[in-house]
C-alpha cells in the first residue's frame, strides 16, 4: 500500500512538472493568448510559413489536420472545437455556407486578395468569395510509373481496363472521385444525378475489378515512390509529391474530362480570435508565402503574383497547370445533397464489396 | 469472497445502503455509457436523413449490399479467431510448462501495449514488395509475391493482433487446472489424446469461450486494417458504420448498421458465456 502511494506521488509530481515545462515553453516568444487555431488538410502547409507567421505577427499557431471533407464539417457542426480557420473545397464552402457554418470575411483586413487570379474568384460555389479565399486548386487524374509498363499510356480513362494490367491500379478511397471517374469514362457528368448513368457506372467500376490492387487513401505516395505499384487514381498535388520523390513517375488527366477542384480558407462561426484568422488569410494570400508554399505542398496556386516568382518550368507544366481551355473541359463538383452522396457512396460500398 | 458475503449478511440494515452506496459507480457507468448510448443509437436508427421517423433504414438493411456485407464480416471474423484458438491453444499450454512462465506471458503480451495503428504500419513495410518478407521469399526461390492487399495479409495481421488476447484466458484455464486430474485420468488408463479430450478441453473451454469473445466480436467491426493492409478488398461492419457516419452523414443508416452490430454481439455473447459454469472449478474457485 505504502509503495502504491509513492509511486502515486510521483507520477503526480513528475507530470505537474512535465505541465509545468510545457507552459513556459509555450509562453515564449508569443504574447499571451494570443493564438489561433487551424483545422487544414494533412501535410498541405510548408510548416516554416507557420513559425514565420508566428514571428511576424506574435499570434501563436495550434495546428491540426483532417483526411476529409464530411469529416471536417461534422467536427465543426457537432462545436466543441474552436477551429479560427479551415480549409474545405468548393462544394463543401457551399454546404458549409447553406448550414450557416461560415463567418462573412472582412476584406479590408485581406488586402493580399488583389493577388489573386480573377478566373478563381466569384466562382459558382460562393459568389463574390463571401466566406472564403481561394488556397489551393487542381485536378484529378492518373499518376503512372512507364518503367515498370509495357508502354502503356493513359490519354483515357478506359485504358485503366485494359486487361493486361490485373491487379495493376490502385484508386483512391473516395466514393465522388473513383465512381465520377467511371461516369466520366463513359461520356457522363460527374455530377451525374441519373440513377441509371450511375447504375452503369458502378456495373463499369465493377468490370474494374481484376485490375485493382487496392483502393487506398493517402498510403499510395509511399507505394508509388517505392515503385511498388505502378498506376494510380490521384490529385493533381499527390502526383506532384510522387514526381517531386521519383522522377519516373508521370501524371495526366484523361481526355474525356475530369474534376477540377478548388480548396479554400474559411472562418468557421465557431470561430474565437476572428481577427487572427483575418491576418492569417492575409499572409497566406501573400505572393511570397503563396509561392513558398505551393513550392513545398506541389498543389497549383491561384495567386498569379506568386506565380512570377516561381520555377517557370513548374508553372509552364501543363500537368499541373493546365490553360484555359483545358480547364473549360473539366467539371466541378456540386453539391449534390446528402441524398444523392449516400447512393454514390452506396454503389461505391457495393463495388468494394465485389472486389477479391 | 463467500466470507464477506456471510459477515455482510448478519448486518442487514448497513449492509442494504452500503450495498447502495456502492453500487451507485457501477449504476452510474452503466447508465451514462452502456445504456444511453445504446438507447440513442436504437432512437437515431428510426430516422432519416431528413428528420423524419422511418423504418426505412431496416428495409435498406436487408434488401442491399449491407446483408452481404453482414456475411462477409462474419466470415472473416471467424477465419481469425480460427486461426487465433489454433495458435494460441498450444502456445498457452506450452507457457504452462516453462519455468518462468509468467514471463513468457509478459513477452507476448507487451507488443499487446504498443499502438494499433503504428504496428499495422509496420506490417505495410515488412509485407512490400520490396520489404523483408518478400526477400526472404526470393531467397528460398519463390519469387516476389504481391503480399499485402490480400485475404492472407488481413487475416495474418488481424490474427497477429488479437492472438494475446486469445492467449491469456486460455493461459489462466489451463493454468488453473489441477495435474492431479491429468494424472488420474493417466492413471485409469486413457491415452494422451482422451486425456486431452475428455479432462483438459472441457475443463479449459470457458477459457476458450472468453478467448473467441474478445476475439470475434472486435474482429467484427475492425475497420482501418481493413484499408491499410487489405485495401478495401475486405469490407466489414465497422467499415461501413465509418462510412455513414463520417462521408455519407447518415446517422439514421450509420446507427441502424450498429444496432445489428450490437444484437451480433449479444448473440455471441449468448453462445460463448453461462451453461457449464463451474466446469473450471478445482476447488479454489467456488
Amino acid at each position: 500500500m505504502k509503495s502504491i502511494f509513492q509511486a502515486a506521488i510521483l507520477i503526480l509530481l513528475v507530470s505537474g512538472i512535465l505541465i509545468f515545462i510545457n507552459h513556459e515553453l509555450n509562453e515564449g516568444g508569443s504574447s499571451g493568448k494570443n493564438t489561433i487555431t487551424v483545422y487544414n488538410w494533412g501535410e498541405y502547409i510548408d510548416p516554416d510559413l507557420l513559425k514565420q507567421f508566428e514571428e511576424e505577427t506574435g499570434i501563436k499557431v495550434i495546428y491540426e489536420t483532417f483526411d476529409s471533407n464530411e469529416g471536417m464539417m461534422g467536427k465543426i457542426e457537432q462545436g466543441g472545437t474552436s477551429y479560427d480557420i479551415t480549409a474545405p473545397s468548393e462544394y463543401m464552402v457551399e454546404m458549409m455556407a447553406e448550414k450557416n457554418l461560415l463567418l462573412p470575411l472582412d476584406y479590408s483586413k485581406i488586402p493580399n486578395i488583389k493577388h489573386i487570379d480573377p478566373y478563381f474568384l466569384d466562382l459558382p460555389f460562393d459568389p463574390k468569395n463571401k466566406y472564403s479565399v481561394p488556397y489551393f486548386w487542381g485536378t484529378v487524374g492518373i499518376a503512372y510509373n512507364p518503367t515498370l509498363l509495357e508502354g502503356q499510356t493513359f490519354e483515357s480513362w478506359d485504358s485503366l481496363w485494359d486487361p493486361t494490367l490485373k491487379q495493376r491500379v490502385i484508386l483512391v478511397d473516395s466514393a465522388r472521385e473513383t465512381v465520377g471517374m467511371s461516369l466520366n469514362s463513359l461520356g457522363y457528368s460527374l455530377n451525374s444525378t441519373n440513377l441509371d448513368e450511375l447504375r452503369e457506372a458502378t456495373d463499369k467500376l465493377k468490370a474494374l475489378t481484376p485490375n485493382v490492387k487496392a483502393v487506398i487513401g493517402d498510403e499510395v505516395t509511399q507505394l508509388m515512390v517505392n515503385n511498388e505499384a505502378a498506376i494510380s487514381l490521384t490529385w493533381s498535388g499527390q502526383a506532384a509529391d510522387m514526381m517531386y520523390e521519383n522522377d519516373d513517375i508521370n501524371y495526366v488527366v484523361p481526355e474525356e474530362g475530369s474534376n477540377l477542384w478548388f480548396d479554400n480558407f474559411v472562418i468557421p462561426r465557431t470561430a474565437k480570435n476572428i481577427e487572427g484568422a483575418h491576418a492569417f488569410l492575409n499572409f497566406m494570400l501573400d505572393p511570397e508565402v503563396a509561392a513558398q508554399n505551393a513550392d513545398y505542398v506541389g498543389y497549383s496556386t491561384p495567386n498569379l503574383s506568386a506565380l512570377e516568382l516561381m520555377d517557370p518550368e513548374v508553372v509552364e507544366d501543363e500537368r499541373f497547370y493546365p490553360d484555359e481551355e483545358t480547364r473549360s473541359h473539366l467539371e466541378v463538383y456540386k453539391n449534390l445533397g446528402l441524398e444523392l452522396l449516400g447512393v454514390y457512396n452506396e454503389l461505391f460500398l457495393e463495388f468494394k464489396m465485389n472486389l477479391r | 469472497m463467500t466470507r464477506d458475503l456471510n459477515l455482510m449478511e448478519r448486518l442487514p440494515m448497513k449492509n442494504n445502503r452500503l450495498r447502495s452506496i456502492y453500487s451507485v459507480p457501477y449504476a452510474a457507468w452503466i447508465l451514462l455509457f452502456v445504456l444511453a448510448p445504446i438507447a440513442l443509437i436504437v432512437y437515431y436508427s428510426f430516422f432519416d436523413l431528413t428528420g423524419n421517423f422511418t423504418l426505412s433504414n431496416y428495409r435498406n438493411f436487408f434488401t442491399s449490399v449491407y446483408l452481404q456485407l453482414t456475411t462477409s464480416s462474419f466470415w472473416y471474423a471467424f477465419l481469425i479467431t480460427l486461426f487465433s484458438l489454433l495458435i494460441a491453444y498450444p502456445t498457452a499450454y506450452f507457457i504452462t510448462k516453462t519455468k518462468h512462465k509468467q514471463l513468457w506471458l509478459l513477452l507476448i503480451i507487451i507488443p499487446s501495449w504498443i499502438n494499433l495503428l503504428l504496428k499495422t504500419y509496420a506490417f505495410i513495410g515488412l509485407m512490400g514488395l520490396y520489404g523483408p518478407l518478400n526477400a526472404l521469399l526470393e531467397v528460398v526461390g519463390i519469387g516476389k509475391q504481391q503480399i499485402l492487399f490480400t485475404d492472407f495479409s488481413f487475416v495474418f495481421v488481424s490474427v497477429y493482433i488479437f492472438i494475446p488476447f486469445m492467449i491469456l484466458p486460455i493461459f489462466n484455464a489451463l493454468d488453473k487446472l489441477n495435474p492431479a486430474l491429468i494424472d488420474a485420468s493417466r492413471d485409469l488408463g486413457a491415452n494422451s489424446w482422451t486425456t486431452f479430450k475428455r479432462v483438459v478441453w472441457p475443463l479449459t473451454i470457458n477459457g476458450v469461450k472468453s478467448g473467441i469473445q474478445v476475439v470475434f466480436i472486435p474482429a467484427l467491426s475492425l475497420f482501418m486494417i481493413t484499408r491499410l493492409i487489405a485495401g478495401n478488398k475486405v469490407i466489414t461492419l465497422g467499415t461501413a458504420i465509418e462510412q455513414q457516419f463520417l462521408v455519407t452523414q447518415n446517422w439514421g443508416m450509420g446507427s441502424t448498421i450498429a444496432v445489428f452490430l450490437i444484437l451480433f454481439m449479444f448473440i455471441i455473447m449468448l453462445f460463448t458465456t453461462g451453461k457449464e459454469r463451474g466446469a473450471t472449478g478445482n476447488g479454489k474457485n467456488r
